[in-house]
């Protein structure tokens, strides 16, 4: 579903930031990537949004290569893949309910859909109460569960969780992890990355290990090791 | 879809103005300086145009006519000045008229109407006033008299020159200068007019880049969902066009108690124009003038300042 194939990505002033990373990720696969800061998860999944791109190799989403894209494709584009990150990126003056009906208003969803799925989807998070709220009224934790209500609403094939649990205690921790384990169940295939070992651990699903750019392992139930 | 789009745009761009309270007041305070400035040049511009046209009236050229010349040529010339392109009106004054005036000017002054019984006859010359439509056109009005003009040395009248003398010559200077003064006056005020606006409108498009600035966040996440550029773009154009429609209506509100109060004073001023009366005259120009220029800097301003964010 999603290859990178023989991905590079050297800056300028000649830092290598990937050096020819090939790796595959099937349909409601559960991926993991781990590695030190500054290997170059966030980097790799920049490039799967079009947000970056490689210096040599290609990105495939199913049969399109991403960096192929027009621009005009890539709005399009980028609502098949749902994320989310460690700083939560939500829409400051717009309430939970707003930031959740902005992403199916830009993917030109009736008023009626949204009427009926915003709801739902912040009942998913357990949020059902807070609807009104604008993110400063809100906890990290519940920016967060806001954040992942917003990237699943437009039924993504992908979920990218960019570090999501970075800035959370232990108890949001588990909770965002135990809805992102529901997404997966769900259907929906997803891509995390995290320094956390114990989340890895708890997951048993595959884990990439990323170092200086590199793939140093690719285990099926794996472990975090450093 | 469209329709759709539009709909959301239009809500999202008054639900931004209105929740944006502090950065809209801010932005609109220096789009109101903005208009300001360019309502005020315009009233500016009418003082000097209608100064400009008093000072115009006053200048003319009169022709004096030899006391022998026949009325009736007279005025068949008055005629064919009258067709010239360049003249705007002529009066005539035939010579009874001029005579008629002269003694009611000094029906007090026995001596000088016993002068005038003693010289018998009628001695005044019948005039002709002509204005040209513009000061640099009497020149051209003089070198077509040229012809009917008599030499300096007969006084009487030969091959139709019927003219003693028309009094370009002494205006002429007076004439040029006051033509060149028109002129640059005019060149002048358009001049700092221009660069008035452009600093103006440069200072209301920073402010409006700046108030988007603090929103650069909100556009990335709005392109991490997948927004398409024009339904980002949309709700920040309607709030700068917002920015632009507002200041300029509080510009045309606060001029009316301004105008009101300067009115009486400009009236008293050379050129005798009352701006509020103006004012009250011009009023559908200048709400037209000032909405559609706010409206459009409003909206090029946040149009440009947003694409920065878009591009990258």
């Amino acid at each position: 579903m999603i290859y990178y194939d023989n991905v590079s990505k050297i800056y300028k002033d000649d830092s290598v930031i990937l050096d020819s990373i090939s790796f595959g990720i099937e349909p409601k696969e559960f991926v993991s990537i781990v590695g030190p800061s500054g290997a170059g998860k966030t980097t790799l999944l920049k490039m799967l949004i079009a947000e970056e791109k490689p210096t040599s190799g290609k990105v495939f989403f199913e049969s399109t290569d991403v960096h192929n894209l027009s621009r005009s494709d890539i709005p399009r584009y980028r609502r098949r893949v749902g994320m989310i990150f460690q700083d939560f990126r939500l829409i400051p003056n717009k309430t939970a309910y707003e930031n959740i009906a902005f992403a199916m208003e830009a993917a030109g969803r009736s008023d009626e859909e949204i009427q009926s799925d915003v709801p739902h989807v912040l009942e998913l998070v357990d949020l059902a109460d807070k609807i009104w709220h604008f993110p400063h009224q809100l906890s990290g934790g519940e920016k967060q569960r806001v954040a992942i209500a917003r990237a699943i609403v437009n039924q993504p094939d992908v979920l990218i969780a960019d570090e999501p649990t970075g800035n959370l205690d232990p108890f949001n921790t588990y909770d965002v992890v135990q809805i992102l384990r529901k997404i997966n169940d769900l259907g929906t295939t997803v891509i995390l990355t995290t320094h956390n070992k114990g989340i890895i651990d708890s997951l048993g699903k595959r884990v990439i290990t990323i170092e200086k750019g590199r793939v140093v392992r690719d285990d099926a139930e794996g472990k975090y090791v450093l | 879809m469209f329709k759709l789009s539009a709909q959301r745009v239009l809500k999202a761009g008054f639900v931004n103005f209105w929740r944006n309270a502090f950065v809209s007041v801010s932005a609109m305070l220096v789009m109101t300086i903005t208009l300001f400035t360019m309502g005020s040049l315009m009233f500016l511009g009418a003082v000097l145009n209608s100064s400009l046209l008093q000072i115009k009236e006053k200048v003319d050229i009169n022709i004096y006519f030899l006391t022998s010349a026949s009325e009736s040529r007279i005025l068949s010339l008055k005629e064919t000045i009258d067709a010239l392109p360049q003249v705007e009106s002529t009066t005539y004054r035939s010579r009874e008229e001029a005579l008629e005036n002269f003694k009611k000017r000094n029906q007090d002054d026995q001596l000088v109407l016993q002068a005038l019984d003693e010289l018998g006859g009628n001695p005044l010359e019948a005039v002709l006033n002509v204005r040209a439509k513009d000061p640099s056109q009497y020149e051209a009005i003089y070198n077509f008299l040229k012809p009917y003009i008599v030499g300096p040395t007969n006084a009487t009248e030969i091959q139709g020159q019927i003219i003693e003398k028309a009094n370009f010559n002494q205006n002429k200077t007076s004439i040029e200068t006051l033509t060149k003064v028109i002129n640059s006056s005019r060149t002048l005020g358009t001049a700092i007019s221009i660069i008035l606006i452009i600093i103006s409108t440069l200072i209301a498009f920073n402010t409006i880049r700046l108030a988007i600035y603090s929103s650069k966040d909100e556009i990335a996440v709005m392109r991490l969902v997948g927004a398409s550029n024009m339904f980002i773009r949309g709700p920040f154009i309607v709030e700068g066009s917002m920015y632009g429609l507002f200041s300029a209506l509080f510009v045309l509100i606060i001029f009316y108690p301004l105008l009101y109060w300067i009115g009486p004073y400009s009236a008293g001023f050379f050129g005798g124009l009352n701006l509020f009366t103006y004012y009250l005259h011009n009023f559908l120009e200048l709400f037209v003038i000032l909405v559609g220029s706010g409206v459009i800097i409003g909206a090029i301003s946040s149009f440009l300042a947003v694409r920065k964010y878009l591009s990258a």
